[in-house]
Formats: structure tokens, sequence, C-alpha cells
């Protein structure tokens, strides 16, 4: 019998507030240690929580975006460990009613197959601060800047059956989230981590016992990690041995994962309710307004250019991969109604691998979306052709000309004219005695050949599709 | 001036100009110097401190007029953090803590002009109620120092009984301020939960603990609750739409009329001092006579209040004071020789066994498997207290009952018995676990030490109880009974 893989994951997502979560320090990166803390993110004697709404709406905004139910009365929990980057002693999250339940996200994997994958919950939680160990003699320093920075704990059911499957909806619920404007999800910061809970069974058996992976923030290493997962338990209960509960940390160096505790040695977390903040109540009203402020989707973006532009599903994807992208897009094709399908492909193949190639994206791009239009509407009217605008578009990311100035300066106004056309055609001809009696005699590949030796006479300006027409004309006259 | 002066007393010779903050200071500060060794009663106070705070409270008063507390000594309980010296909360885990904050309540007193007069005993972290538990020795009754002032605020009940400050702060998570008050003889008021900020309090119980005044008599208590009471934003559990209360004027009572008192049956029990019983039994006929109705009652639920308690209060506790871990702040044990090794030594030597024993109970009774048989157990049990309160207050207006079943009792006579020492709290904790006000005022005496009688008031209903503690106050003169020895008139009859 074949194998399943069984894949549930919890992503720690920090919430971009100005502030900490129950105080008034900033939340800002990279700031000397300890230089963001105040008496209560530092868990001094007396010090009291005050919840920042902010991070409420913000959680409330992303329930609403997987299609969650918002619970109108939630409850903050105290989880309790000792730890010296933890100042309470506890880490005030939501344990038995969190603010949002339920919820999905609609995968399409690479075959094209669409899934509906389910969330359990999102609860909002505080962060702890950052210990450091390295470089460090018998001792250990704490970075509390980090301490009490407000995050949402996105849960979601054992629903997915693949890493694969797994990275498409950490891809989706990050772009989700990015679109939504709740998170920076900078992975490299740590903004968007994820823990990887993976079992394997036989088909149609009742879930395995699984192991966590904990805390990875890339979807490199997530994937890696799941499928040496999957490889690891597979071998062992092959070799007839058993699957310990465990917490393991994938090592992206090494390439494996290495147990960090097991459940005989997990924490009990003595959870019990947060006597400092009263039970969080939200009115149906306040949620229905953070509703109506709800922006456009990325999965209702997809569509709408799909639809509306005939964009096909993979150029529609591409072009929606962050709402600048799309902006982009659409200031494109405002500037350039004509043929949204040749904007999108202007812009998805030629621009965005030219900025890759010079390191740059669409936010430092040099050519701006109007200029490209200019460009675009030069091809519309047969003022150039492709080859030439690309020639063009090089050095638009050079210069400040536009292109008119370009063909301009360099002469490249497409050749139309069927009598310098055909002249051009005569002297090729001329030239290639054996191929014209070739084509004439069936080889008609040798097509190709002709529009090659006319363009290049033309150096490129010739019209293309003038050329095929009189070619053919010709040669066969 | 006469020491025993109440704070009133105190704000009219300082606004007819007969003392100044100064003089009113530095006669409390001689008092602290001449008998505190005996008692114990402060743990820290710096005469220097106390003569700046007073010399600008006169500056003020001289410059801008005065305010509502303006130039009044106040004695603050170890538990309060304070940017004037240490706070410490009578713990050595606290060792060498010195807040860089006020309380809430501290930055209120301080706003009113009030002069804050050192810092007072106390049960280590609120935890006792003897004041034996203190890591900085025990303090003692100045109706007799062989007794304890009873706790934990047993520090500041001590300095206002004997004088060495006119008022003081203290906590009551179980009975704190109630009791000690009971036990000296003097008055004190546990507000409505939410009333008074809790912020820079030093926590022990969260849901329960809340601060309060300690006083000589009730218009002195309304006019510190006046300044400490109101939102703030910095404290969740602060209510902010809390029913406004006109705290003076709730105190001009001076008869019962019309007033129904509830007398619950299970606060007159078998088993507790008979001197004690007949001091409140009469105080009530005395109500009666001022006009009011005494109506026999029943809290049925009020034999768990102790049980639910003692897994509530140390739950919360448990978790509060795991901050305490030698990371940051506090006491650290010499050369750990690894995390562990300096969590557990430096906790082990900076709690008492008494805070051991209850973050051993709290952490027991949140623990895994145990939770729902103690904790949700416990909290159901606190729904029908409070729907007990409920029910009497729909029948009564205020309910009367003796504050303590004993009165004091003699240093060490309790210490080896930890859960009789938690009795002595059983007729104040449903009031905690219930969020309601209580006050406690003299009424007599039991073998010569001071009886209290406990008033119980509907949730916001301050001025309820303070109205009829005034009353009270008013027909009879337990409140201006001092102790002997301490220049006080000693009539203990």
């Amino acid at each position: 019998m074949s194998w399943e893989t069984v894949i549930g994951l919890e992503v720690h997502c920090q919430i971009n507030t100005d502030t900490k979560a129950f105080c008034g320090c900033s939340t800002a990166f990279g700031s000397e240690p300890n230089t963001q803390t105040c008496p209560v993110c530092l868990g001094m004697p007396g010090q009291l929580p005050v919840l920042n709404t902010l991070a409420v709406d913000k959680s409330i905004l992303t329930g609403l975006a997987i299609n969650a139910d918002i619970n109108l009365e939630s409850k903050f929990d105290r989880k309790n460990y000792f730890y010296p980057d933890l100042p309470k002693g506890y880490q005030i999250t939501q344990f038995t009613v969190p603010i949002v339940e339920g919820g999905h996200i609609d995968i399409v994997s690479k075959e094209g197959v669409k899934k509906r994958l389910g969330v359990t919950r999102i609860h909002m939680e505080e962060d702890a601060g950052k210990s450091m160990h390295e470089g460090l003699d018998a001792v250990s320093h704490i970075d509390l800047n980090r301490s009490g920075i407000p995050l949402m704990e996105i849960v979601s059911e054992p629903d997915m059956r693949s890493a694969d499957e797994a990275i498409a909806y950490l891809k989706q619920l990050h772009q989700i989230i990015r679109f939504l404007g709740v998170s920076g999800a900078d992975m490299e910061k740590g903004q968007f981590r994820c823990d990887a809970n993976v079992s394997v069974r036989r088909t149609g058996e009742p879930f395995g016992t699984r192991t966590e992976m904990k805390n990875m923030n890339s979807f490199r290493f997530i994937k890696q990690a799941i499928e040496f997962e999957v490889v690891r338990q597979i071998e062992i209960i092959e070799d007839g041995g058993k699957i310990v509960q465990e917490s393991r940390l994938w090592d992206s160096v090494k390439n494996e994962s290495r147990s960090m505790r097991s459940k005989e040695e997990a924490h009990d977390y003595r959870y019990f309710p947060e006597p400092d903040l009263p039970p969080l109540r939200v009115s149906q009203a306040h949620v229905d307004a953070i509703k109506d402020s709800m922006p456009e989707l990325p999965g209702q973006l997809r569509q709408r250019f799909e639809t509306d532009f005939n964009l096909s599903a993979y150029d529609a994807d591409v072009l929606t991969q962050t709402r600048a992208t799309a902006e982009w897009y659409e200031t494109l094709v405002a500037a350039h109604p004509a043929d949204p399908k040749r904007c999108a492909n202007w812009m998805a193949n030629e621009l965005l691998g030219r900025l890759k190639e010079a390191g740059k994206n669409l936010a430092s791009s040099p050519v701006s979306a109007l200029r490209l239009a200019a460009l675009l509407d030069r091809i519309a009217d047969n003022t150039i052709n492709g080859k030439s605008a690309k020639d063009i578009l090089d050095d638009m990311m050079v210069s400040d000309d536009s292109a008119d100035a370009i063909i301009e300066s360099k002469g490249l106004k497409q050749v139309s004219d069927s009598g310098a056309i055909d002249a051009i055609i005569q002297a090729v001809m001329a030239a290639n005695p054996n191929q014209v009696e070739g084509y004439r005699g069936g080889k008609d590949k040798l097509m190709g050949f002709f529009v090659g030796q006319v363009m290049k006479a033309s150096r490129g300006k010739a019209n293309p599709a003038m050329v095929n027409q009189r070619l053919k004309a010709l040669l066969n006259g | 001036m006469m020491p025993y002066s109440s704070l009133s007393d105190i704000q009219s010779r300082l606004n007819s100009g007969k003392s100044t903050a100064v003089e009113v200071a530095q006669l409390y500060l001689d008092r602290i110097a001449a008998y505190n060794d005996e008692l114990n009663a402060f743990v820290h106070i710096d005469a220097a401190d106390v003569l700046a705070q007073a010399q600008a409270s006169d500056a003020h008063r001289a410059e801008h007029g005065a305010r509502a507390l303006e130039g009044l000594p106040i004695a603050i309980k170890d538990i309060f953090c304070t940017s004037n010296g240490p706070t410490r909360c009578c713990s050595n885990i606290l060792d060498d803590f010195h807040a860089p904050y006020d309380a809430h309540v501290i930055s209120q007193l301080k706003a009113a002009g009030a002069v804050l007069v050192g810092k007072t005993n106390m049960d280590e972290f609120a935890m006792g109620s003897s004041t034996e538990t203190s890591a900085f020795g025990v303090c003692r009754n100045p109706w007799d120092t062989d007794r304890i002032p009873g706790g934990s605020s047993g520090g500041s009940a001590a300095a206002v009984a004997a004088a060495l400050t006119p008022a003081a702060l203290g906590t009551d998570t179980g009975g704190s301020i109630r009791q000690p008050a009971a036990l000296t003889g003097i008055t004190g008021l546990k507000p409505t939960y939410g009333r008074v900020s809790r912020r820079g309090i030093i926590a022990f119980a969260s849901s329960l603990d809340q601060a309060g005044p300690m006083t000589r008599n009730v218009k002195d208590a309304a006019m510190i609750t006046a300044v400490i009471a109101g939102h703030d934003a910095g404290d969740a559990t602060s209510v902010s739409d809390a029913p406004a209360i006109d705290w003076l004027a709730a105190c001009d009572a001076q008869d019962m009329k019309g007033l129904k008192i509830g007398k619950p049956s299970e606060y007159f029990v078998d088993g507790m001092d008979a001197e004690v019983r007949e001091s409140v039994e009469a105080a009530l006929k005395q109500c009666q006579d001022l006009g009011a109705e005494i109506i026999d009652i029943s809290l049925p639920h009020t034999k768990y209040a102790v049980a639910a308690y003692y897994v509530i209060a140390p739950s919360e506790a448990s978790a509060n004071l795991s901050r305490y871990d030698s990371v940051r702040f506090g006491h650290r044990c010499d050369d750990p020789e690894d995390l562990l090794d300096m969590y557990t030594r430096s906790r082990d030597e900076g709690f008492g066994a008494e805070v051991k024993r209850r973050i051993l109970t709290g952490a027991f009774t949140l623990s895994s498997g145990y939770y729902d048989a103690y904790y949700l157990k416990a909290q159901k049990v606190r729904t029908l207290i409070q729907q007990d309160f409920i029910q009497a207050f729909e029948q009564v207006d205020v309910i009367a009952t003796p504050t303590s079943p004993i009165p004091a009792f003699k240093l060490g006579e309790k210490t080896d018995d930890p859960l009789t020492m938690y009795l002595s709290d059983i007729f104040t904790i449903a009031v905690n676990l219930a969020g309601l006000p209580g006050l406690s005022q003299p009424c007599g005496f039991a073998n010569n030490l001071p009886v209290g009688l406990q008033w119980i008031g509907p949730a916001w209903r301050e001025d309820t109880i303070l109205s009829a503690a005034a009353a009270y106050e008013h027909a009879t003169d337990w409140s201006t009974k001092t102790p002997a020895g301490f220049n006080g008139n000693g009539d203990a009859s």
C-alpha cells in the first residue's frame, strides 16, 4: 500500500502595528538591543498589559479574508513557562477562545487542480524576546525589543497531503496577508514563521503520530524539512519502528532535522485566563465596518484580470503577485487600453525580466508604466516592430529618453512601404537563387530563411507582417 | 497638635495656618523614630525625603493654594511601587529593587499634595494574615505588642493605630485591609474591584487585589479614596464607566433611617470569639436604634469561599510571581552553574516559606489534569458566591458582619498551622471573590483587643457603606480609642 503524507501548519505572523501588543513601545526592526522596551514589556513588578486595538482589527481583517468566523467575545490566557527572554514568565495568548475560528484557503496545484484547505483558528499573542548565545563565553545576552510584539498564529487543519501543497498554502496565505497590509510578512526578519506538523500513514488508515518541525522562515527550508521528515518517518515505520511524538529543528546547513524535545519532556503550560485583561468584546457593527474596508484579495484580482483583460491564468498570477505589481499593470493598461494582452506580455516577460537582470524591481524601475505604454503605442500603430521595440526598451532602461525619441534618433521607424520592401525582397531573391528554386520546388520551410534575410537587409526595420505577405506574393509569382 | 488627629483635623490646622506640612511631617517622623523599633511597622523611612516633600507641599500651598490632600502624611504599604526609595514587597527576592515608576495611585496621591511617609511592613507579597511572613521581621500590634496586627497590611494598620502616621494605604486581596484594620481598631476600606487602578501595585492575585485607605475614621477613608479612585487607561480592569460617588457627602450621614441591613447567618457561627460576637451584635442593636432595619439573610455558599480563594489566589500568584526569575532585577544567587540552577537557587533564596507554599499550590491547581477539578471548580464557586450577594442585595441595602472571627492572636500562634491561619480571613474573603466594596470599623473590644464591624455593599455603592459606617461612628466613640504606650488614651472599654 502506498504512503500518504499529512501536514498541518502553524504560522506565526507579526501584525504590523507601530506599537507593541500591550504597551506603547515601538516595533521598528533592527534597533540596538533593549532600546525599545518599557516597564510593561520588561515584565517589571506591578505593570499591566493594555491591548493594542489595531492588532485586534488586523486579526479580524485577516479572519474575514479567509472566510472565517469572528468571535465577538474572545479571551486571553496566560501560557506559563520560564525562559530568560520571556520577561513575565508567561506569554499572553488566546488559548480557549481565539478571535478567529474556521475559514479556508484555496490553492491551485502545479497540475492546475484546485483544493480548499481548512484553517482551524487565528489567535493573537505576544512575541518573546531574543536570546543570544553565539560568540559569547559562558554568558547569554537577551534583547527584549521583540518582547511584546503582536503576533497572529494561524493554525491550519491537517489538510495538506504533500510538501508542495503545504508550500502552496503558505504562499497563498503569505500573499493574502501582504495584500491586506496586516503584516510586512518579511520572512528574513522573522515576521512570517512556520511550524509544520507532519505525519505519514498508509492510505485509508487513521492519522499517524506526528512530529513538529519548529520555527522555519523560508519556503525552501520548509519544503526540504517536510520532505526529509516524510522520508525519515516512512523509513522508521518500514523498519518496524514507531514514530516518537516530538518537536524537531531543521538544520538548513546540514539539510537534516534533529530532535528538540519529546512529548514526555514537553512543558505543561498551565494555561489559565489572563486576569489582567477582561474578555475582548467587539461589536458586529465594528466587524462589518472592517469587512467594508476589505481591499480586493489576490484571488479576486486574478479572476478580474482573467475576465476583464482576457489574460491567461499564468499571466494573471504573475501580475497579481503583489498589490503593487497589479497596480502597475492597471496603470499600464489605462495608458494603453487597446491591448491589455500586449501590456501583460511586455510587462511580465520583457520588463520584469530586464528589471531582475538589473537587480531592480517595479518600485525602482527606470521605465515607468506611462513610458512603457508610449512604446507599446508605437507597436500598435505599426511605427516599429517588436524586434525594434525590444532594443528600444533596452535603451530606455539606461536612459530617460522617450520611445519616440529613441525611434527618431536611431532611425528605427518601421518600413511599411510595399515598394521599398519589394525592392529588398527582389535583391534577396537575386542573391539566393538556389533557395528560391528550392522554395518553389516545395520546401515551404525556407520561408523563414527569406524573412530573416529581408529583415536583416532592412536592418530590422521592415514591417514583419508586410514582409511575409510580399515574400509569399513574389516567391509564388 | 495631637498625634492621634484625623486627616481632616490636620487638614483644618494646615488650612488655618496653625501648622505647616513640615511641622506635621516632623511630628510623625519623631514618633516613628521613637516607636518603630518596638512595632516594626515601617520597613523604610527616608526622613530627608519626607521633609523635602512636606516643604514642597508648603510651597505649593503658598503659591497655588491647597490640593485635596495638601501636606497630609500617608504611609505606603511596601507593595506599591514608588520612585521614592526601595519597593520590596517585604521579600528578599526584591532585595535591592527600586522601581523607576510610581504606581498610579501613588501618582494620584502626589498630585493631590500628599506627603508619603515611607514604606510599611506587610506579609511577603501580601501572603499572610499576620504580617509574620515579612522578610523584614514581624510587625507588632500596638494594643498588645505580643500580638500580631493582622495582615497582610499589618504595618499600615499598626502605624495608623499607634499614630506613627495619620493614614496609610493598604491592599486587600482576601481581607488584607479590613482584617488588620479590625485587629488594630482603625478603619479600612476595600473599594469595589475596578474602582482603583492596580497599575504599579505588585500583583498577588490580579482578579482580587484592590488598594484602599487605612485611617482613623470613616471620613478620612473617603478623603483618600476620592483621590485614588477613577479610571486608569493603563489598567484594563479599572472600570471606565463606574458610577461616580460624592465620597465626602456620603460621610455626612448621622442616622440610618430606612436603611435595610442584612445580617447573614453564616457570619455568626459557633467557634467564633464570644466577645467578638457580642460586640458586633451590640453594634447591630445600635444600628437599629439609629433607625435601621436588621434583616436576617443567608449567603449559603459562604462556607466554600475560603477553599475557592485558596485555589484562585495561589493560581494567579504562581504566574504573577514568575517574573521574579533573577534575570532582569531582584535577587540572584551567587555563581549559578547554569540557567536552571540560577532559577531554582535564586527563587529558593529569595522567597519565604509561605510564598513558596502558594506558588506550589497554584502551579499544582493549574496543572494539566487538575485544572478542571480545582481552578475551574473554584471559578464556578466564585460565581455562586457572587450570586449569593446579588440575591441578598435585592432584599437589603448593606450587609453587616464581624470582620474577623477572632481578635488579634499571639505572635507565632498560628505560623506552624497554615490552615488555621487561612481561616482568620473567613469573613473577608467572599467580598473579594464577589468584587464588592467592604469596610471595617472599630465596634468594641474583646479581651481588651479591638473588634471590627464589617460593612459590605453592592458593587459601586461605597457611598452606602460609608454612610452606614459614618452614622455608626457618629453615634459611638470606638474610633477615638487609642492604645496605651504610644501616648494614646489606653481606653479599651
